[in-house]
């Protein structure tokens, strides 16, 4: 229920109504109108938007058309975007333009438009409102410039990840003599983030090189550090030891002392040639043990277990010795692979592995890229995990 | 996901019948041609498609560097009739597609019969001694407008559901996607159309070549069209009374007749 007026605001709500008839309407209204043939040519415009520009109404009826009243771009994407959706449509809406006032100012503006047709479809106007978008206007180019940095932040952010990822795998493992070597890396799910898996070939002296495999705990930044440093500290401890065991105990003790807080697995191969023949060691750090597939034998794994690296005082690490023959092959890989599941949970598992492993017996080229195939189609094609994997063959 | 499917191409008319295929411009999408293309299903196997970034292509396919030149939208244009294998085409392109279509004929020319090109545009900024309409600063101001309409744009994108009631023939599903865009392909496409020069081409085209042109066209104005005429081997001219840039909606009747005159 509302209350009768009072008299005073009776006689305000009847001056109000008085003034509302619709010529004073059209005039007066707090937005522009403007109608024009379909073509655009201004054949009525109100009051409010020549108060807006500063033209005289003679100087837009039958002269000017609604595009003439834009600048040059704006005009390009009235002809191409505008002009047509309208056409196409019957109308279009809050379309953002900047009319070019009768002094050169320009003033910006939001526009809808209508266009009407007979009863056979053909088009007879074009009925457009104009809204003052000054200071929305403003507003949108400071939320673009912030749209515009973010972009910027997040492709720069994606190139420094990227980057520091190439620095952690090299792209192409490096020719080794008598050897093949083939390596993998997948990162998880979209790649913008830096993995932890790390993977290295090196060289310490001839036909003396060492292959390196490791996942260090989480991603980003700070796990790259911590990825950089176990890696350059396998390269360096392993010139003062020759023992796979004794680089692995560098590394823990590195890790612990310099207090990242992330723990590291890794598995490091010595690959020693003498008289002709290879032999591999092998030492594990909390890491799944490599695959050794002999010449027509079934893969196993070789090595002995050992314990995380960087979480406990004093870990005892194992060296196993391997000798290789012509047609072996050495797979490491990090848990990415074998603890890949599918949306229902099922892990892939070393089963599924070994069964790849067994399957490709070509170059190490094969099994390394059968196996991430395999692993990614198990996933469905969406890594959760980091995924390396490194093949050394005997030629 | 298919060719096909990646540009939407759509495929009426008469099967086995001599394929005239219709290439939207920036801006739109292929409906720009539905005032038109119906009047050759009688005797054409009639294409259209959308490039993509518009209308209901696959936005996944855009590629930065392949779509960052103009050749790379004529190799999508030539994947089509490969996919589909049109062969003795006409080829009618609106605005920058009238270039595409030119660039996929000089380099695929034994896939094609005849060009339309409606409101080319070699060049679109000024050269010595060559008047294309707009200095880099109009580009520049045109690419700061698409991005005052980058909102605009994006709820372009969106279906807008309303009812058309003056204009029930449109139907529902029609209304909910005219001109869709997605605004970062625009601007990028926006990029590579108005800052290309095809002038170098124009001469390699080896097919006969119809220019329409509109008498007010604020994009393409009269004297590219002549230039274009002058430049392609043989071409004809046909002056449409129509104003704008887009004669297929402003003035459907006289573009399709003109088309068909040369194409009949």
């Amino acid at each position: 229920m509302t209350s009768p007026p009072s008299d005073a605001s009776d006689a305000a709500f009847r001056e109000a109504l008085r003034q509302d008839d619709p010529a004073l309407l059209y005039d007066r209204a707090p937005c522009g109108y403007l109608s024009t043939t379909p073509d655009g040519l201004v054949v009525r415009v109100n009051e409010t938007f020549l108060t807006w520009t500063g033209y005289r109404r003679e100087d837009l009826v039958g002269r000017r058309r609604f595009v003439d009243l834009l600048p040059v771009g704006g005009r390009i994407y009235h002809e191409t975007h505008y002009a047509p959706t309208l056409r196409l449509q019957g109308s279009a809406r809050e379309i953002a333009l900047e009319i070019v006032c009768s002094d050169g100012r320009r003033l910006p503006v939001l526009v809808n438009s209508v266009l009407d047709h007979d009863a056979d479809g053909v088009p007879l106007v074009v009925r457009t409102a104009v809204f003052d978008a000054t200071e929305r206007r403003r507003y949108e180019l400071e939320v673009l410039a912030a749209k515009r940095r973010a972009e910027e932040s997040e492709a720069r952010a994606l190139q420094l990840a990227q980057t520091l990822q190439q620095t952690l795998i090299p792209p192409t493992p490096p020719h080794v003599p008598g050897l093949d070597v083939a390596a993998a890396y997948r990162p998880a799910g979209d790649g913008r983030h830096v993995g932890g898996d790390f993977y290295d070939v090196f060289q310490v002296s001839t036909d003396d090189w060492v292959v390196v495999l490791g996942d260090v705990q989480g991603k980003g930044a700070d796990a790259a550090a911590v990825t950089a440093l176990a890696r350059y500290t396998v390269r360096a401890a392993s010139v003062d030891h020759d023992a796979p065991r004794d680089v692995l105990r560098t590394l823990d003790e590195v890790l612990r002392s310099a207090d990242t807080g992330r723990f590291c697995t890794a598995v490091v191969a010595r690959l020693r040639r003498a008289d002709g023949a290879w032999q591999a060691t092998v030492a594990c750090g909390g890491h799944p043990l490599p695959l050794l597939r002999r010449r027509g034998r079934p893969a196993t794994s070789v090595g002995r277990h050992g314990p995380l690296l960087g979480v406990f005082p004093q870990p005892a690490f194992t060296d196993t010795d391997v000798p290789l023959r012509p047609g072996d092959a050495l797979v490491l890989y990090t848990d990415g692979v074998t603890e890949a599941r599918r949306r229902r949970g099922e892990l892939y598992g070393d089963d599924r592995l070994t069964a790849v492993v067994d399957e490709h017996r070509g170059p190490a080229a094969d099994v390394t890229d059968a196996i991430l195939r395999d692993v990614m189609a198990y996933q469905s094609g969406d890594a959760r995990d980091d995924i390396a994997v490194v093949t050394v063959a005997v030629e | 996901m298919t060719v096909l499917d990646r540009h939407h191409v759509r495929v009426s008319g008469a099967p086995g019948a001599q394929p005239i295929v219709f290439v939207h411009g920036f801006g739109c999408d292929q409906n720009m041609w539905r005032h038109v293309a119906p009047a050759f299903e009688d005797a054409f196997t009639v294409v259209t498609f959308d490039h993509v970034g518009a209308g209901a292509s696959d936005l996944s396919a855009y590629d930065p560097v392949r779509h960052g030149t103009l050749q790379g939208y004529a190799d999508d244009v030539l994947e089509i009739l490969r996919e589909l294998d049109l062969h003795d085409v006409v080829l009618v392109g609106h605005s920058v597609s009238a270039m595409i279509g030119v660039l996929a004929a000089v380099a695929e020319p034994e896939h094609f019969d005849k060009l339309v090109l409606v409101g080319p545009s070699p060049r679109y900024t000024d050269d010595h001694g060559y008047t294309g309409g707009f200095t880099e600063a109009d580009i520049t101001e045109l690419l700061d407008s698409l991005d005052s309409n980058y909102l605009g744009w994006s709820s372009v994108m969106a279906p807008l559901i309303m009812g058309n009631p003056d204009r029930p023939e449109l139907g529902a599903e029609l209304t909910a996607s005219f001109c869709r865009t997605d605004p970062d392909i625009a601007r990028r496409f926006a990029h590579v159309t108005f800052l290309s020069d095809n002038r170098a081409d124009l001469p390699r085209v080896t097919v006969p070549t119809l220019v329409l042109q509109c008498t007010d066209d604020v994009i393409a104005p009269v004297a590219v069209g002549q230039y274009v005429r002058d430049a392609v081997p043989g071409a004809r001219l046909v002056l449409l009374d129509a104003t704008g840039h887009c004669p297929q909606l402003s003035a459907p009747a006289a573009t399709t007749a003109a088309i068909a005159e040369f194409v009949r």
